[in-house]
């Protein structure tokens, strides 16, 4: 039958399902592919932190969120046009976020009594009519397909019911007229071993498919045009990974070796799993026994002249925290990079949160300070991870990195940078210009970053003693003297802030002054921006500025915060940026404040715009 | 990486080890004989003294790097041996040194000292027993006897201590010894043996603190009670102790017993040390709080098998083997890429 081709502009779909039923692997072969045709797109996975919650039970629901659309996008967007749910479970949780009108496609298979009982319905919606009034309903029974499709192989019937998945995935790429190939040659490649897995996996993604071409429901197909992206190669990244590759490019770049000690935790372990790789990069990865372990033996790779990281989540920073005072003292070059998830405690293991930016900025005993750059977007991390290094190196000091569990495993298109616009990272190792009198003095400074000298073991002439004890001045000798104490610490205090001249100037997203500002920090980037476009477009008075630089901030922000008559900082913690500009800049900063695991999202911004405007 | 130069081997005396910090142990204190020693048996070690690190913790032993004129660094409570685990593990031509106490080591840093053991990063460690909090001002340690009266146990300490060897051989130690702080020429051996020794070496070192536990190991070093209280271990020489040698160490059924050279045993009954013997290292390491036998001291333990650091060294040149060596360029563009024109 004839079959309509409508084009839009944007779409959202989430594939929501049980934990076992494959969702983030459907929603990763569906953003792969979206990629390759050229739309922008950005990508929000939630999934539980059981690794198999009860089969069914509404606790067990792992779902994946694709934006993709042929303009610039900046998030996973707030309300769904297409809802996959492939049990109950997943209706129940996520039917309340898909639009009126919106497109909902559900596996009949699994909504048998007991499905319906464990998600708390009473009847199924599917045949009760509950639903149709407020979606476009599509009830197929895939098990059932992808059970035909693959009758004439010998697999056990749990094997073929797990391509369900591959089915749904078949059929959306024929809604919304995409390739099946890129995700063919990626099963051939995954299953190698199993040929028969990829026959049966395979005949699933066709059935889709062609479900979607031949049968009488489905009677428009949707495109989505190639956004108009700026010219470049593109690849598509996940936070996790691109924190990992600006870690390894900073490497290159500053010719040193890599070292990783650090200690598996939801949601950063990826970085660990991908270093650990990347043996062939010169990169050494330590599993170490704990997170101090992981974070002590990172300074100790740094006092022995290595490029050290390390990566952790809330947790796991907790428990590192006495040794960042000790890399403070140390005055040794080194990364932490704390991938933020929902605290306190265990808190929310695999759900996001900004909470962790007083922990960044103060969590030391001491006057202790260290600075914080916080990654923006999945292939923001990058760049953030690199410029880490390279402040890392050039002042002498460790530096943290925030990032978050929503950049971490959310992903988008990513130009993919050439190393020579990187910029330069110099490492001058020690030498005989810090000798005083014929000898090595381990704190005498560079005059003007005020970096010490980083004189590493293996180098004749250079043997020193640093500790955890106050230094003298120059010498590094232990001092209890108390002006030599103050002194110090005014120092490091002061080499921090000598960082400000790395930090462009603040670049304004809208007028340079008006009615309302706002500021936002880490990955709460896309949800402002976006909703300052709208504003903008209503012909609101609104700007934005982003925040990459914690500590310091920029030089220019006071100046500029004063230009408008509100500031609001959305963030997803209880204000903690907002206090630290209430502090610092004397203004009256509002915050929106929700703390419910996920995105901010551009509606919720609006509104709080309205309600300020309209005060 | 800064240059290692690699000239002739050097020649050392003992001042070249000693640095100028004025060394700030109570007068008396243990530390100072471990420190002299270590400083004159270093010359003869054959290592250039820019190879050299020594990593501590907290405590009045970790005090010691300050007052080795060599790479050093004094961290934080307990995790010297994490620390040193990154030194060595970023450059495995270094060698490092890991100077800790009971405390140190066994209470607040017991994690990290089990897993650097079980690991075998070919690290020295030189573990300070003094069977006290000295630091801190006399506090019962993981290590005092049970009923140790100290301030913060008036009643006496209810914990049963640790052992420092069974607790080595129980993490898979590949080397370990012991030594007493007043037996120099001991204690010179037992270091250059460590040093020796490919993989993690651990040295226990008995360690009088003269004010807050002053005498804990007099038996062991008073001349009158030493022959019979100390088994000074050789490998392949029979177990004796006692005056004149008088006494042995036997296996019935492989239970010890102590025998008396002379009518019923000859010195062909007693036991022969084997450092390779798993079961006799561990039979040893347990004589330390029986008060009936003698404290071992010597290499109870030492076998040769690769070192962590010689395996990561040899993954990376194997992976570079098999991919050549990486290319940040090429990973960046690795995987499903398209262009936008």
């Amino acid at each position: 039958m004839e079959k309509t081709l409508k084009n839009v502009e944007n779409v959202i779909i989430r594939f929501a399902g049980d934990s076992g039923d494959g969702m983030q692997l459907t929603g990763g072969r569906f953003t792969e592919t979206t990629a390759i045709v050229g739309n922008d797109l950005s990508t929000l996975p939630d999934y539980p932190a059981e690794i198999r919650a009860p089969a069914g039970s509404l606790a067990g629901v792992s779902a994946f969120q694709i934006n993709f659309s042929s303009k610039d996008i900046h998030t996973p967007g707030d309300k769904v046009d297409v809802l996959v749910a492939m049990n109950p479970a997943a209706l129940k949780v996520h039917m309340n976020e898909l639009e009126h009108g919106g497109m909902l496609i559900c596996n009949t298979a699994s909504f048998t009594k007991k499905n319906l009982t464990y998600a708390g319905y009473e009847s199924n919606p599917l045949e009760d009519g509950s639903l149709e009034d407020f979606f476009n309903v599509f009830a197929i029974d895939m098990s059932k397909i992808v059970t035909e499709a693959c009758s004439d192989m010998d697999l056990p019937p749990k094997t073929v019911e797990r391509t369900k998945n591959l089915f749904a995935l078949g059929l959306l790429f024929w809604i919304f007229d995409r390739p099946t190939e890129t995700t063919k040659s990626w099963l051939r490649n995954k299953f190698a071993k199993r040929p028969e897995l990829i026959e049966a996996n395979i005949r699933a993604l066709d059935a889709g498919y062609n479900y979607g071409e031949t049968t009488e429901i489905f009677t428009t197909r949707y495109m989505v045009d190639k956004a108009d992206l700026p010219p470049g190669t593109y690849r598509n990244i996940v936070g996790n990974y691109a924190v990992s590759l600006g870690l390894v490019a900073a490497a290159e770049k500053s010719n040193l070796p890599l070292f990783y000690g650090g200690y598996p935790i939801t949601p950063a372990s990826e970085i660990l799993h991908t270093l650990s790789s990347l043996k062939h990069h010169n990169v050494k990865t330590f599993q170490a026994e704990d997170e101090i372990a992981g974070m002590t033996s990172i300074i100790g790779a740094a006092f022995a002249g290595n490029l050290a990281v390390t990566a952790s989540s809330g947790p796991g920073i907790s428990l590192k925290s006495e040794a960042l005072g000790l890399a403070v003292m140390a005055e040794l070059p080194m990364v932490i990079v704390n991938v933020q998830r929902g605290g306190p405690s265990t808190g929310l293991p695999t759900k996001t949160e900004q909470s962790d930016l007083f922990q960044a900025l103060y969590g030391r005993n001491g006057e202790a300070p260290i600075p914080v750059i916080a990654s923006a977007t999945p292939g923001d991390c990058f760049y953030t991870a690199y410029e880490a290094c390279r402040i890392a190196i050039k002042y002498m000091t460790p530096v943290i990195v925030l990032t978050d569990g929503y950049l971490a495993n959310g992903s988008e298109p990513w130009p993919i940078p050439s190393m020579d616009e990187l910029e330069t990272i110099e490492v001058k190792f020690a030498d005989t210009s810090s000798f005083v009198d014929g000898q090595f003095m381990p704190y005498l400074r560079d005059k003007k970053t005020l970096a010490r000298p980083w004189a590493v073991p293996g180098t004749t002439g250079l043997e020193h003693r640093i500790g955890g004890l106050e230094k003298e001045d120059v010498t590094g000798n232990v001092s209890h003297d108390p002006e030599n104490h103050h002194q110090m610490t005014l120092t490091r205090e002061q080499k921090l802030n000598n960082i400000v001249n790395e930090i462009p100037p603040t670049d304004i997203y809208g007028s340079p002054s008006g009615e309302l500002l706002i500021l936002s920090w880490g990955g709460t980037k896309g949800s402002c921006r976006t909703a300052v476009e709208d504003l903008q477009a209503e012909g609101r008075s609104v700007s934005h500025i982003h925040l990459r630089w914690l500590n310091p901030l920029p030089k220019d922000l006071g100046e500029i915060l004063i230009r408008y008559k509100h500031i609001l900082i959305p963030e997803i913690n209880m204000g903690q940026l907002s206090k630290i500009i209430r502090a610092e800049y004397l203004v009256d900063a509002q915050g929106l404040n929700l703390v419910k695991g996920k995105p901010i999202s551009k509606g919720q911004i609006i509104k709080k715009v309205n309600e300020m405007l309209e005060s | 990486m800064a240059d290692v130069k690699k000239v002739e081997k050097k020649k050392y005396s003992r001042m070249d080890f000693t640095s100028d910090q004025s060394v700030r142990w109570c007068p008396g204190c243990g530390d100072y004989a471990i420190l002299a020693q270590t400083q004159k048996v270093f010359p003869e070690l054959g290592i250039d003294r820019e190879n050299i690190v020594f990593i501590s913790g907290i405590g009045c032993s970790s005090r010691f790097p300050y007052y080795m004129n060599t790479y050093g660094f004094h961290t934080i409570h307990g995790r010297a041996a994490a620390i040193a685990s990154g030194v060595k593990i970023a450059n495995p031509e270094l060698s490092v040194w890991v100077v800790t106490g009971d405390g140190d080591g066994l209470s607040i840093g017991g994690n990290h000292t089990i897993h650097l053991l079980r690991r075998n990063i070919n690290i020295n460690v030189m573990l300070f027993n003094n069977r006290i909090y000295g630091l801190t001002k006399g506090q019962y340690s993981p290590t005092s006897e049970v009923g140790k009266i100290t301030k913060s146990t008036p009643f006496g300490s209810l914990d049963r201590p640790f052992n420092p060897l069974t607790l080595a051989m129980g993490a898979q130690a590949t080397f370990v010894a012991r030594s007493v702080d007043r037996d120099t020429k001991h204690m010179q051996a037992m270091i250059e043996r460590s040093h020796k020794h490919k993989g993690t070496s651990f040295l226990e070192i008995y360690q009088n603190c003269l004010i807050f536990n002053d005498g804990a190991f007099a038996s062991m070093t008073n001349k009158e009670s030493k022959a019979d209280n100390v088994l000074r271990l050789e490998h392949g020489q029979p177990m004796l102790f006692g005056k004149e040698n008088k006494k042995g160490i036997k296996f019935n059924d492989n239970i010890p017993e102590i025998i008396e050279i002379g009518n019923k045993y000859s010195i062909d009954d007693v036991l022969i040390h084997n450092e390779q013997d798993y079961v006799i290292a561990s039979m040893l390491a347990n004589f330390t709080y029986l008060d009936i036998f003698p404290d071992p001291v010597g290499v109870l333990y030492a076998i040769d098998v690769p070192s962590y650091d010689e395996h990561v060294v040899q993954q990376i040149d194997e992976a570079i083997g098999h991919h050549g060596t990486g290319s940040i360029k090429e990973l960046l563009n690795s995987g499903n890429t398209w262009i936008v024109e």
